[in-house]
């Protein structure tokens, strides 16, 4: 690589045996030789920070719908002056983002008074808005849930004659694919209709904060705006209301082999724990043990040993004499006194005014800011994921996969096809052509995807920007013109590692990396835990490990939240903390100055 | 001499000095030891300018190392000697205050009268068992101490002006101590307190002298703190320098002293920078020496992280008890339990930045969404200005 680029997406040595992979991916989203001059010319960084690992053809939907409605908003709702969208591509499974910026002072120019309609619509009125959207949510999940993906039947039910409507289950199962499409989509356009004039708000509090005490840590300034009673942690608060039920209830040792999962279920019957349960796993166990944005990532609710491990570690230290109780009043009065005292240090009363003003708006916007993560990439997408199983069950029915998670091995665009191969075949009773077309395709597709999952793709590509002034890059992936310098530097491999200093303290212990959501398990008390990013639903193992430690993420990253609310030392957005650590090895975790030690 | 001016008549004032003992001293009510924690303003009378101060210091918790005032009850005692009054009237009555060479040497056999009076049992006990408790406090057997002389006087704004300050520092043992205190006694008379006296037209039964005693610090490390960023004025955070051993290596630049950043409201450390400290100055039986800082401790931080806290919301608390930003001395002492190590032992007005117009953030730059615009045009404004 030369020294200040990136290499360029054309030039980057395939893996071996990943031939053909480009055709997991709509053609719009790879990288191509007839928009090669358009392409080479732009920086692309690598969103690691959601996307860590190589995508399935189904699960590059979100992405593509994700960054299609960020877009959307900058671009043609909320006239963001100088920023459009995000130009985004699949490279080797992962994608790679290059913001659109807007240079012309001209056209930004003519875009403030758009914006400040538009979005100060949105300030003005937010509060019934955020409550108008949870609603719109809640049915959106809704309407997903009542997808109907039933496999055709034999005979049409004697309703579809006596009605006169005419109109079939072959035809059913289409346009519920399509609707559950256009659904999907709103997911996504719901997602971003606040985000952006969220982070807005919160990086023009930052910017005043930053403007008045220039040494101020990112994080004093994270504190006054952090809400305190957030959805995001309530799944985690309810395994410790369910964790003392247990222990009055006489059950305490019920939850001992969390993997027992019958043997628990049935110990808990007609127990208050249980119904405890049942009452709150609706909606708050639609809590994935990853980002959300891949299928295999496991829910609370399917998979209820993981949480029955959390609820065994709450006991013990319950039993221990702990109090896990988040102190509300505490936190609280910490709140009120950081703001207080921060305005006391202010130079004028018209600064803290301002201060007040900017605050207040930053509070106002914030709550969307937490919360729509559970919202969204949780339980929508917990009950998106579940659909997508019925409609796989079905094609297993049909012969078309061997298995339900095959169907994620289908693009969304194949889907269609697949599902009028199904259909017509049915109408005419005669044998499908996917039975044996696709069974051998989603062979070859699973090894291509395994085998992507084993490559790390370069951080960027490309030719990296002088300065980077792209507000959302700043923001939603903490990219600065510093962290970009740092990822060059650190391409020639040194023993120290940077990032944001995300969560205060300091920390020495034994690294153990993560990279599957699945193996958060093996964390062990005391150790530092090392991963491409963390999930909000790991929240029940940081009282275990020292210090954390993740490649991309901003302060108001899902990491850096939920480890401050933790109160472990956290370094997130080290660019290649994952890659430069080994399992086993000692680090010193500082999180007060955003550095990283390898010891040995 | 101007009319306005109260006369100065020692003849007629002499019988004052004994009145004020007279009004001062009784039995039932005198109090001779009063701790610096247990300062309350009540006592400013009875501890003097000097102590008041410390003891003020205690009560806003600026840390100052520990101790006591031994009060003006017990210098009035000695006066109730009829025979000592007399000499010291005669002696003053001798003054003509155009003749230095003369009045020095009165002064000094007025000082010498009173070193030589007997300290009254009542004030030996109690002063022996005040310095032992702080001897035990401390941890060390006969703790050295720094004997000062806290001159009281009624209504005058300059009370330590016009009693003079006498300091004796590091001395040892209860017999020293008695002894630096009646010499800290006899300081209201030395020449040029009586000459500032007589200049300033005042009264000398308006003087009265407490003694201050306090433990003398042995700084494990030391250093000074700023209440604001010296290199951008920024006042959310406090910047200390520190050092092995005691300040004179910071102060004079002989080591480039460990440097932090703090800040004043989450107390995180935002900045650390350790660096490679060659020499300290240490105390040896009283005697500063400077020495080469051993290998193993050169590069390791000076203070610990728990240590910058505390000086950092000492440095805090002086900016608010003073009300502007403050140059802070401060050092972490060998004997005292952890937790109350960390004293000042100076703090004065900051200088440079002080001198500034704190400089607003707002300057029109609009509020809501226009603001939010500006900042979405250079969202890096901040972020630079913290690189």
């Amino acid at each position: 690589m030369s020294e200040n680029r990136f290499p360029s997406p054309f030039e980057v040595e395939a893996p071996e045996g990943v031939e053909g992979w480009e055709e997991l991916y709509p053609y719009s989203v790879v990288f191509s030789d007839d928009r090669r001059d358009y392409e080479e010319n732009r920086f692309w960084f690598w969103d690691s920070m959601h996307w860590g690992w190589a995508m399935t053809p189904w699960d590059s939907t979100f992405l593509e719908m994700a960054i299609a409605s960020l877009s959307q908003f900058n671009s043609r709702h909320y006239r963001i002056p100088p920023a459009d969208g995000i130009d985004f591509r699949v490279f080797y499974g992962v994608p790679y983002f290059s913001p659109v910026t807007i240079e012309d002072g001209a056209r930004i120019e003519s875009r403030v008074p758009e914006f400040m309609e538009r979005a100060g619509h949105y300030f003005a009125n937010w509060d019934g808005l955020y409550e108008n959207w949870l609603g719109k949510i809640k049915a959106n999940i809704a309407d997903i849930e009542s997808v109907d993906f039933s496999p055709l039947p034999e005979m049409e039910d004697m309703e579809v004659i006596t009605s006169g409507s005419a109109i079939g289950s072959g035809h059913r199962l289409q346009a519920e694919y399509h609707r559950f499409k256009d659904l999907c989509l709103k997911v996504w356009q719901y997602h971003f209709e606040f985000l952006n004039l969220g982070y807005a708000a919160y990086l023009d509090f930052f910017g005043f904060c930053k403007q008045a005490f220039p040494s101020i840590p990112d994080l004093g300034i994270a504190k006054m705006v952090a809400g305190i009673e957030v959805d995001l942690f309530r799944p985690n608060e309810e395994l410790k209301v369910i964790a003392q039920k247990a222990i009055d209830a006489g059950l305490a040792d019920v939850f001992s082999n969390p993997d027992d999962v019958p043997g628990i279920q049935a110990a808990i019957a007609g127990s208050e724990v249980e119904r405890y349960w049942n009452e709150v796993e609706e909606p708050w166990f639609n809590f994935s043990n990853g980002t959300g944005f891949y299928h295999y990532d496991k829910t609370w609710k399917n998979s209820p040993e993981i949480p029955y491990a959390f609820i065994r570690d709450y006991i013990e230290k319950i039993q221990a004499g702990e109090d896990i109780t988040r102190p509300i009043d505490e936190i609280t009065a910490e709140r009120d006194r950081v703001v207080s005292e921060y305005a006391d240090l202010l130079a004028t009363d018209e600064d803290r005014q301002a201060f007040e003003e900017k605050l207040g708006l930053a509070r106002t916007v914030f709550p969307y800011v937490e919360n729509h993560n559970f919202y969204i990439e949780h339980w929508t997408m917990s009950v998106v994921w579940d659909k997508l199983r019925q409609l796989g069950d079905n094609l297993v029915k049909e012969g078309v996969l061997s298995e339900t998670d095959d169907v994620f091995y289908i693009r969304r665009d194949e889907m269609d096809e697949v599902l009028w191969d199904v259909y017509s075949a049915w109408a005419v009773n005669a044998p499908n052509r996917g039975s044996v077309y696709w069974p051998p395709r989603i062979e070859r597709r699973r090894d291509i995807v395994a085998k992507l999952r084993d490559f790390q793709p370069p951080k960027a590509l490309g030719e990296p920007p002088t300065v980077v002034t792209e507000p959302f890059t700043i923001m939603l992936w903490g990219i600065t013109s510093e962290s970009i310098s740092q990822w060059l530097g650190t391409e020639e491999g040194a023993d120290g590692l940077s990032g944001m200093a995300a969560s205060p303290g300091v920390a020495e212990g034994k690294a153990r990396l993560v990279f599957n959501p699945e193996d958060i398990g093996k964390v062990q008390d005391g150790e530092i835990l090392v991963a491409p990013i963390t999930a909000p639903s790991w929240a029940p193992v940081f009282p275990k490990i020292r210090a954390c430690v993740t490649d991309i993420g901003g302060m108001m990253s899902h990491a850096a939240i939920v480890c401050r609310e933790y109160g472990v030392p956290a370094v997130t957005g080290t660019g290649f903390g994952s890659r430069e650590i080994k399992d086993g090895q000692m680090l010193r975790v500082d999180g007060s100055n955003g550095t990283v030690e390898i010891l040995d | 001499m101007c009319d306005a001016c109260p006369i100065i008549d020692w003849a007629a004032e002499l019988p004052t000095v004994r009145s004020f003992t007279a009004r001062r001293v009784s039995d039932a009510m005198e109090e001779f030891i009063v701790w610096y924690d247990r300062y309350d303003p009540s006592k400013k009378d009875l501890v003097g300018g000097k102590n008041a101060s410390l003891g003020e210091m205690m009560r806003a918790e600026l840390p100052v190392p520990p101790g006591f005032a031994l009060t003006t009850d017990a210098y009035q005692l000695i006066w109730q000697d009829q025979y000592l009054v007399e000499q010291v009237n005669e002696l003053l009555r001798s003054i003509d205050h155009d003749d230095v060479a003369k009045n020095l040497e009165t002064s000094e056999r007025i000082r010498h009268l009173i070193e030589a009076e007997p300290v009254p049992d009542r004030v030996v006990d109690e002063l022996g068992q005040a310095y032992d408790a702080l001897s035990k406090h401390c941890g060390v057997d006969d703790v050295p101490v720094a004997v000062r002389s806290s001159a009281t006087a009624e209504d005058l704004p300059d009370a330590s002006f016009a009693g003079q300050q006498d300091t004796f520092l590091w001395i040892t043992g209860l017999p020293s101590v008695i002894e630096h205190v009646r010499r800290c006694w006899s300081s209201i008379f030395t020449d040029r307190a009586l000459a500032y006296r007589h200049q300033m037209g005042y009264l000398q039964h308006q003087i009265a002298m407490s003694v201050a005693v306090q433990k003398m610090v042995d700084p494990k490390a030391s250093g000074v703190a700023f209440t604001l960023n010296p290199t951008n004025g920024d006042r959310s955070q406090v910047a200390v320098d520190a050092s092995w051993g005691l300040g004179e290596a910071v102060v004079s630049g002989e080591v480039t002293p460990d440097n932090f950043l703090v800040d004043k409201v989450i107390h995180e450390i935002v900045h650390r920078n350790v660096s490679s400290k060659e020499i300290e100055y240490r105390l040896n039986h009283g005697v500063v020496e400077k020495m080469p800082v051993p290998d193993d401790r050169k590069d390791q931080p000076s203070v610990t992280d728990d240590d910058l806290r505390a000086i950092a919301q000492l440095a805090r608390r002086s900016e608010k008890h003073y009300g502007c930003p403050q140059d802070v001395e401060w050092a972490i002492d060998r004997h005292l339990p952890e937790g109350e190590n960390v004293v000042m032992l100076q703090s004065r007005p900051e200088t440079v930045w002080s001198q500034r117009p704190a400089a607003a953030v707002t300057n029109g730059g609009g509020t809501g969404v226009s603001s939010i615009v500006s900042t979405l045009l250079s969202p890096l404004t901040g972020a630079q200005a913290t690189a």
